[in-house]
């Protein structure tokens, strides 16, 4: 039975209305949260934090801490293996970051050392107890800065402070802008953004005398945090397991090691007993990474009737004191700029640089957001310098199916000629605006799932298995990782889909490293397509052993093609010949002597070239209305044009999209992460602003009809594309409303201000000239 | 500071407790009662996960002491459900995915479940106001809006799911 036989069948639990399996669990107060898990005799952990963005540790002394009563336990760096360690395992360079520093701090907030106590009272009372001396040394914050030949050194042996360097290129770059009618060049700065996950940082882990190690840990990918603790702790990874169990949002910052799960590791190999930390609020916005921020500048070539002829692009990002998943969101913003579009020629060079404040990582969109806020804003704007209308320029333009992206990647689907259809009725019927109001729209691709294997990960990338009991019901593991955007309904819709039975049979288990096959997690927008494909394959393997049994069972001309649908087992040809599914699920397992039905399922993505195996596409249109006195945009009202390929799990899609438009739109006028002196400014939830449900527009969705091949039943990457569109979508809107070109993201209401006055002089002296 | 002793009505059940003063009721409700369906997610009282209803009110149960809320009736997301039957909003809340992660969900539950006892049709705007102090970082907001909409325009009843 193959992939594309299946899924040209009718579908009978895909893409219908299927309630979320954890949904009762999280509706009634019952799903635990690392942040809840309470085990006994358990020890509350916290983390004392450096006050100075560069600085030397001379000397640490935790006895007053220590002779403070209840305090167990302090431990620094000194306690550790000093490891080295990142997630670009694969890279020793690259491996930059030890979580409790042996000599040097290089950010404010980074760890010093950790205390663990019997309350979290004490344990706050102890970090004023223990004195630190330290040298501090020059700081840089900004990456033009640190590029400098006198800046001061952040990682010895590292010249100019450069981490990564990423070069794209493609086609014929040179020739391109010498046939170009029309050269435009501009640049822009995009800001940093806090991932902003509502269950801060938060671990428990617990180390017994047969030397295993259980950690709770809210994350996105409970196997690298396996791999990654086995390195630092020198211990083999089947000694320790990792559980992510309920996890209160991950949005691309929770697959690394942080100081939560790190701390209360070391702590608990001191102390033989669970020790907890969770962040506050404050440690979660100064002490995790944060989404990177980025210059760029733009280059772009075009013919008069607005083909693309040549790009060149530039960007420096901001990598704060570590590499982290910095260093993909360097090469992902470089190709994704090119998205969605052909070039004549493509180069992009791109640069990582250290500096004194908070790393930066991936977060939802990996570079894209950044990336498309530059790229289709001025795209718009060359629509209008050249009189083009701004849909057909980009349509010409645009990917379509069987596309090579030259040496890069395959286009197999993809839905965008109906997008800009869509779109361009959208805007059409939207009619002439009041005053003050603008629509603004913008086009981006995301990938589903990285195909590059920096983690250096030695098993298949996504993994299943699937074991049907006698009675029916079926148990799935996968290691995939539930971060509230509906794997594990995904997945079992898939798996109730391939075996014919309904999504209630199945229970889903994931995210739990010992009882669950490797699997790379939530990261990348993966789990869909790799661990769909995975699941599928499972449910095929298992479904495969199960039909023999009903072929010999109802004593068939083995050329009948047999299948089971709602739990009918069945001839394709004569449905009304069958018997039930528990039915046959019994024979099969008396027939193999009592031994319940097990399939397994794989995938590794081959042949697909570097990036990854599918391509989602969208358009974002936005309608916004700004007052002009205080520069303030209110959101009025929005449309999102979607190619997901088949969609798979109708509720979550929805819910994906609406989410990614409102952290997508927070990032582009709203959320704004100003430092000073190597210090965030803004560290609450007072200061920090983000999209409330006063700000929300409706948010309806045109879902485009296309299947991809690759995925399973034809599903592709949705739910961390539409994170790319929406900033540029917003800055096109308020190009649109007031002709004022906004260089800078987030959009704050004093840039729109001033460049109305600036648009004024400028009116003014021009008028004067004539 | 002296501890004290001092009963809470959660869930409709009394819950003596022997507590410094200065405990906070999300404190209260989690760390000493263990219902750990209230969530934290700030310190400055300005993201709602831990809202609860006090005397039907919705209140933020960090910015309010334990001990000011002795005889009120205080009920959290555990205490919707009636023996296996779930309230209208929790159904309602499923069938339109309001939530993801689920991490501010039962502060929007409780938010919109003293709305629906103050509002019985609430506008839209009412809807949106009336969670304008809960942060959802997942879902965007308008599938819980469509959740209230349809719990107040009768299409989601309690019971079973
Ligand atoms: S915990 Fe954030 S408002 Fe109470
Ligand atoms: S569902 Fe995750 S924060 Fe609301």
């Amino acid at each position: 039975m193959t992939t594309t036989s299946l899924a040209k069948q009718k579908l009978s639990v895909i893409n219908t209305h299927v309630v979320n399996i954890d949904g009762i669990a999280k509706v009634t107060g019952r799903a635990t949260y690392t942040f809840d898990v309470k085990l006994p005799g358990m020890l509350y952990g916290k983390i004392l934090r450096s006050p100075h963005p560069h600085a030397k540790i001379l000397k640490i002394d935790a006895s007053k801490a220590l002779a403070l009563h209840g305090v167990k336990a302090v431990v620094t760096g000194k306690d550790t293996l000093g490891i080295k360690q990142g997630i670009w395992r694969r890279y020793q360079e690259l491996c930059d970051e030890q979580i409790l520093p042996v000599d040097k701090v290089r950010y404010i907030g980074e760890p010093v050392a950790a205390v663990a106590a019997v309350t979290e009272e004490i344990a706050e009372m102890a970090l004023d107890l223990i004195e630190v001396d330290y040298e501090v040394l020059p700081a840089v914050y900004e990456p033009m800065d640190a590029m400098k030949k006198e800046a001061p050194t952040i990682h010895e042996g590292v010249e100019r402070n450069i981490n990564v360097t990423r070069h794209i290129e493609w086609g014929d770059v040179e020739k391109g802008f010498e046939n170009a009618d029309y050269i435009r060049e501009d640049s822009f700065f995009c800001g940093g953004q806090a991932h902003m996950c509502m269950e801060t940082r938060a671990a428990v882990s617990s180390f017994t005398p047969e030397g295993k190690m259980t950690i709770y840990h809210s994350n996105q990918s409970a196997y690298y945090l396996q791999a990654l603790m086995a390195g630092v702790l020198g211990m083999r990874e089947g000694d320790i397991r990792v559980i992510a169990q309920y996890v209160g949002g991950g949005f691309g910052g929770k697959f690394e090691l942080d100081g939560a799960i790190f701390c209360s590791a070391i702590l608990t190999m001191k102390l033989f007993r669970p020790v907890k930390i969770c962040y506050t609020r404050e440690e979660d916005f100064i002490a995790t990474k944060r989404r990177t921020p980025m210059h760029y500048w733009v280059r772009t070539g075009v013919s008069k009737t607005g083909k693309f002829l040549a790009r060149e692009a530039r960007v420096v990002s901001n990598g704060g004191a570590y590499t982290g998943m910095g260093a993909t969101a360097l090469y992902l913003t470089g190709f994704f700029h090119s998205f969605p579009y052909k070039w004549g020629g493509y180069r992009y060079d791109g640069y990582r640089v250290y500096t004194n404040t908070l790393p930066s990582t991936s977060m939802r969109g990996f570079g894209a957001p950044q990336a498309m806020f530059c790229s289709e804003q001025q795209l718009e704007w060359i629509a209008a310098d050249l009189g083009l209308d701004p849909i057909e320029m980009r349509r010409q333009n645009g990917h379509t199916p069987g596309y090579e992206v030259p040496g890069q990647a395959y286009i197999d689907s993809c839905g965008l000629d109906e997008a800009f259809d869509i779109m361009a009725k959208w805007i059409k019927d939207k009619g002439k605006l009041p005053e003050n109001r603008g629509i603004g729209f913008s086009a981006a691709g995301f990938m589903s799932g990285g195909i590059f294997n920096w983690f250096d990960t030695p098993y298949s990338f996504s993994s299943a298995v699937i074991t049907i009991n006698e009675d029916g019901t079926v148990i799935l593991h996968i290691g995939a990782t539930e971060i509230g955007q509906g794997s594990n309904t995904t997945m079992a819709i898939i798996a109730a889909e391939t075996l014919g039975c309904k999504v209630e049979d199945i229970k889903v288990h994931s995210g739990d490293t010992d009882h669950c096959p490797a699997d790379l997690g939530a990261w990348g927008s993966r789990q869909t397509l790799m661990t769909g494909n995975a699941v599928m394959r499972a449910c095929e393997d298992a479904k495969h052993q199960l039909l023999e049994f009903a072929l010999a069972k109802m004593g068939l001309n083995i050329v009948y093609d047999l299948d089971i649908k709602d739990r009918w087992v069945h001839i394709v040809a004569r449905p009304e010949r069958g018997m039930p599914w528990e039915e046959l699920v019994k024979i099969a397992t008396r027939g193999k002597d009592g031994q319940r039905i097990i399939g397994r399922g794989y995938y590794t993505p081959h042949r697909k070239g570097m990036i990854s195996p599918a391509y989602s596409y969208m358009l974002q249109g936005v309608e916004i209305e700004i007052d002009k006195e205080t520069g303030k945009i209110t959101l009025i009202d929005s449309l999102t044009a979607h190619d997901c390929g088949q969609p798979i799990n109708h509720l979550g899609l929805i819910g994906q999209l609406e989410g990614a438009f409102s952290m997508a739109a927070g990032y582009g006028y709203l959320e704004y992460m100003p430092y000073e002196d190597g210090k965030l400014m803004n560290p609450n939830l007072v200061d920090y602003k983000m999209i409330r449900a006063t700000e929300m527009p409706e948010t309806p969705v045109a879902e485009i009809d296309t299947y991809e091949p690759e995925g399973p039943y034809g599903a592709k990457e949705a739910g961390e594309g539409l994170t790319n569109p929406t900033a540029a979508a917003i800055g096109n809107a308020i190009f649109h409303a007031l002709g004022i070109q906004m260089k800078e993201c987030p959009i704050r209401p004093h840039m729109i201000v001033n460049a109305l006055k600036e648009k004024a002089e400028k009116d003014k002296t021009a008028k004067k000239g004539k | 500071m002296e501890k004290k002793a001092i009963v809470l009505n959660v869930n409709n059940q009394d819950y003596e407790l022997y507590i410094n003063p200065k405990t906070l009721l999300v404190e209260a409700i989690r760390d000493y009662i263990g219902l750990t369906g209230t969530k934290r997610g700030c310190e400055t009282v300005s993201c709602g996960a831990c809202t609860v209803m006090v005397n039907d009110m919705a209140v933020k149960s960090c910015s309010i002491l334990a001990i000011q809320c002795q005889g009120m009736k205080i009920i959290t997301s555990e205490g919707l459900e009636k023996n296996g039957q779930l309230a209208a909003i929790q159904n309602a809340f499923l069938h339109e995915g309001s939530y993801q992660c689920g991490f501010c969900t039962s502060g929007m539950l409780m938010a919109t479940s003293a709305l629906l006892k103050e509002t019985k049709k609430p506008s839209k705007n009412e809807i949106k106001e009336s969670i304008e102090g809960n942060i959802c970082r997942c879902t965007g907001y308008n599938s819980i809006v469509r959740a209230v909409e349809g719990v107040a325009n009768g299409k989601y009843k309690e019971g079973s799911l």
